[in-house]
């Protein structure tokens, strides 16, 4: 073995939620060692003491039980409560992104991470990210359920088919750090694994501006907009009446049945997958279903190039971004 | 008292085995069948243990390792943690412990043991042919649609073994309500009963959900109704939620028994009754029931609402509630008693702390934000291995030696049968406690090839396996032993209490000459003056 041994009993706290995380954890586990050793020591304590044939007295107890238990079930039911407000604090904190983080798709398949950065570029098996800023992941699955953990984040996330799931975090160190599938998976399940490289800033801008030989997200997006048939109807001029979509993302538009529906990611999808479902109001219902016509990985280019269509200098938020 | 012939003595036929109606006989019939699921599980443990010494993966592949733990799971909690106490010790001792001839429906005890023979054979069957490699799960759409294994056929073997479950559920709720011994209130009886019948009540409402779920999981594989995976119009977290509803309750199936055994161990070797026995009787039924109510904790980055997740995270909480009185109750009863550290009593504590450590990680685990790093990993493994082999398997070995002179007349090799416990409770220990680090390091389960940082607590973990595993070997030659050659224990070796003990061992076929009259509690003993 080349590490020494207790070398490798540690993890790096690498996001801001993970120093929290380990807390919360050492706070638990402090009582929890407290409370095992105050029994084992009472239990070994009465065991010496109380053993057959010694000659320590046994008077009836003067205390009567219900008062005794009363006190344990109050005293464990407000530490538990507590611990539970505790842990509940920093899920909430971990389910809720912060408005305008940066976005990344990544999509699992058997046996890989497809990981899209904002301008198009796509990496496998790793994702970069840029450290002190917060990122939010999209992640969606192709077949099973998969799950995207980061040890060194503390964070998790099932990718579950059929459906867009987030998950952010806010990078708080540089380095390279294990990425694992930990949702069982098939045959590959062990080795659907990458790294998290985290850089600074201005690293990863100028490693997102080299692009790759794909092309950037809108280009290609623009083509799918053709291939699918999308322009036909949402073009103009166009003789179906459809929503134009230039400059509809972040928008707040009416829906059929009342109310009104925000224009992001998640609204985008389901309008391609299940039209009937979030139908904007004052338009007939006559787009189909695009559910298993369009895979996932043009599904994500399709909304990206909607995204920026008509956005302008809106776009302009996301390092390295060339529209 | 009338020399009878004693339950095994009354006829050697092949015949009177295989079709008897006496409790005490099934009770065996179970006993066996479920060793050697046992063994079969643990083979399959010993494997992918060693195969873990190294972490490239080399000495078996992926799919043989997927096979594997498969293999484990299945074996291990549907055909021997669930049966292993209700259906061995429940059988031979809840009828003797009412001062009940036989449990209420006899013919249907028996069906029940062929029933769970017959899914136990589908199950072995699907393993020979191939195996299946989608854990013991079944997580969707992984097994209804992308497995390429015997899916069907290991999930008709469960689904049939459910029915065993159903009736055995049945048979005990029946005989506790009606063929208790005169006198016998309901706060007479022993703890061991109540954890019976709580236990009963979850294996005829839970098991049915589990059916249901297998048979939906059936129908999308064989014949692509879209129920569970989204690309047929399914949902596959609705599969997980109806996979945990009942496998949560499971959990307490697993544990609840093995709490009543541990309580009657307790009581006869420190000779005092139970401190605090109504609330531990109320503490079976509160875990029962709230166990219903937390299987979301299995969901927290499953992506379920949030708030769902809230709720189930506090109601996890508040279901620790009742077992930590019971821990605390335990040590109470320790408390001015009069204590011999015979095997069963070394079970008896050997439970307390596994299950106190198994315990309090489950809180960590309910505690959302550690879940969310630690779900999915070691730690989840080592979790639930603290309760249901340091919990319900230690209390299991410990009712099997504490009953041992009544199922079998016969004593075993006092001090053997100590040095087996000591060694099953270290082997555990450092078998499973380097799985928490690993799991905390983030080390995923279902991994059968790992980062090499993880090495060292993977050898120490293979290490104590082999500890383990001599600890298990020991029981099976000493009890052995002690069946056909073992001196004779008499009908109340500890001098214990219990209506159990008030017949001769091994028991005539009917229990009892005379039906007992019941006049005190169930733990009345007199602390003993040398």
């Amino acid at each position: 073995m080349t590490t020494p041994f207790f070398s490798t009993l540690w993890l790096e706290e690498a996001s801001t939620v993970a120093k929290r995380t380990d807390f919360a954890a050492a706070g638990l586990l402090a009582v929890s060692v407290l409370l095992v050793a105050v029994l084992a020591a009472v239990n070994l304590y009465f065991i010496i003491r109380y053993r057959r044939g010694s000659p320590a007295p046994r008077p009836p107890a003067r205390i009567p039980s219900w008062k005794i238990e009363t006190f344990w079930i109050a005293a464990t039911t407000v530490c538990f409560l507590g611990f539970f407000a505790w842990g509940t604090r920093i899920y909430l904190d971990i389910e809720r992104p912060p408005a305008g983080a940066d976005e990344i798709s990544v999509i699992g398949r058997q046996w890989m991470w497809d990981v899209r950065q904002p301008n198009g570029r796509r990496e496998f098996n790793e994702l970069h990210v840029p450290t002190h800023t917060p990122i939010r992941l999209l992640l969606t699955s192709e077949d099973v359920i998969h799950s995207f953990y980061v040890p060194a984040f503390r964070l998790k996330q099932d990718v579950v088919p059929g459906k867009q799931v987030s998950l952010w975090f806010n990078a708080s160190k540089e380095g390279t750090f294990s990425l694992f599938c930990s949702e069982f998976c098939g045959s590959k399940h062990a080795n659907m694994t990458g790294v998290i490289v985290a850089e600074s800033p201005g690293r990863y801008a100028d490693w997102l501006a080299q692009g790759d030989a794909m092309g950037d997200s809108f280009a290609r997006g623009e083509t799918l907009f053709l291939r699918y048939g999308c322009s036909g109807c949402h073009t103009q001029p166009s003789s179906v009446h459809a929503p134009s979509l230039e400059g509809i993302y972040g928008r707040r538009v009416p829906v059929t049945g009342g109310g009104f529906a925000l224009v992001d990611d998640f609204y985008l999808r389901d309008c391609i997958l299940l039209p009937g479902k979030v139908a904007p109001a004052g338009y007939p219902l006559i787009m189909p279903s695009f559910q298993g016509v369009v895979p996932e990985g043009d599904l994500v280019e399709l909304i990206a190039y909607i995204k920026r269509l008509g956005a302008g200098d809106r776009g302009g938020s996301t390092p390295g971004m060339t529209p | 008292m009338s020399e009878k012939a004693d339950y095994l003595a009354v006829d050697y036929s092949m015949r009177s085995w295989f079709c008897t109606l006496d409790h005490k006989r099934i009770g065996l019939l179970y006993l066996s069948s479920i060793t050697v699921f046992f063994a079969i599980g643990a083979a399959a443990a010993a494997a992918m243990r060693i195969a873990l010494l190294s972490p490239s993966g080399d000495l078996i592949v992926s799919d043989v390792y997927n096979r594997l733990f498969t293999l484990h799971g299945v074996i291990m909690i549907w055909f021997f943690l669930i049966p292993a106490v209700p259906n061995v010790l429940g059988n031979f001792i809840l009828p003797l412990m009412i001062g009940a001839r036989d449990v209420a429906f006899p013919r249907l005890n028996l069906a029940s043991w062929y029933i769970f023979m017959t899914g136990a054979s589908l199950v072995l069957y699907a393993i020979a042919a191939g195996g299946v490699d989608t854990g013991w799960t079944f997580y969707t759409p992984y097994s209804s649609t992308y497995s390429n294994s015997h899916v069907m056929v290991m999930a008709a073997g469960v689904f049939i073994a459910g029915f065993s479950s159903i009736f055995t559920g049945l048979n005990f709720i029946v005989t506790i309500h009606r063929m208790r011994a005169p006198g016998l209130t309901w706060f007479r009886l022993p703890l061991f009963v109540w954890s019976l019948y709580s236990t009963s009540i979850i294996l005829v409402l839970a098991t049915p959900v589990l059916a249901l779920t297998l048979l939906l999981m059936a129908l999308e594989r064989g014949f692509g109704v879209g129920i569970f995976d989204p690309k047929i119009g399914g949902d596959p977290l609705l599969f997980q939620h109806l996979f945990w509803f009942y496998s949560h309750p499971a959990v307490y199936i697993m544990i609840l028994p093995g709490m009543g055994v541990v309580s009657e161990t307790l009581a006869c070797f420190s000779r005092k009754a139970i401190y605090g026995y109504k609330v531990m009787a109320f503490a079976i039924l509160m875990i029962a029931t709230l166990g219903f109510l937390v299987w979301g904790h299995h969901m927290f980055v499953s992506s379920q609402s949030v708030y769902a997740g809230v709720v189930f995270s506090l109601l996890s909480f508040l279901v620790s509630v009742p077992s930590a009185i019971k821990v605390f109750n335990w040590t109470a009863t320790l408390h001015r008693g009069s204590i011999r550290l015979d095997a069963p009593m070394l079970y008896a504590l050997g439970f307390m702390g596994l299950f106190t450590v198994g315990g309090l990680t489950g809180l960590l685990l309910a505690m959302m934000a550690v879940d969310v790093h630690v779900h999915g990993t070691y730690f989840v493994v080592a979790h639930f291995h603290y309760v249901m082999v340091g919990g319900m398997v230690m209390a299991y070995m410990g009712g099997i030696h504490y009953w041992w002179p009544k199922i079998s007349g016969r004593m075993y090799h006092e001090w053997t049968a100590r040095i087996a416990a000591l060694l099953i409770f270290l082997g555990f220990n450092l078998t499973f406690f380097p799985q928490f680090v690993l799991g905390y390091l983030g080390m995923p389960r279902r991994y059968y090839t790992y980062p090499a940082e993880f090495h060292s607590l993977n050898v120490m973990s293979t290490a104590g396996a082999s500890i383990l595993g001599l600890g298990y070997l020991l029981p099976l030659f000493y009890l052995t032993w002690s069946f056909f050659r073992g001196p004779m224990a008499g009908p109340n070796p500890w001098n214990a209490t219990g209506l159990e003990w008030r017949t001769s061992s091994p028991p005539p076929t009917e229990n009892f000459a005379a039906t007992p009259v019941v006049t005190t509690g169930p733990y009345a003993y007199e602390p003993e003056e040398k």
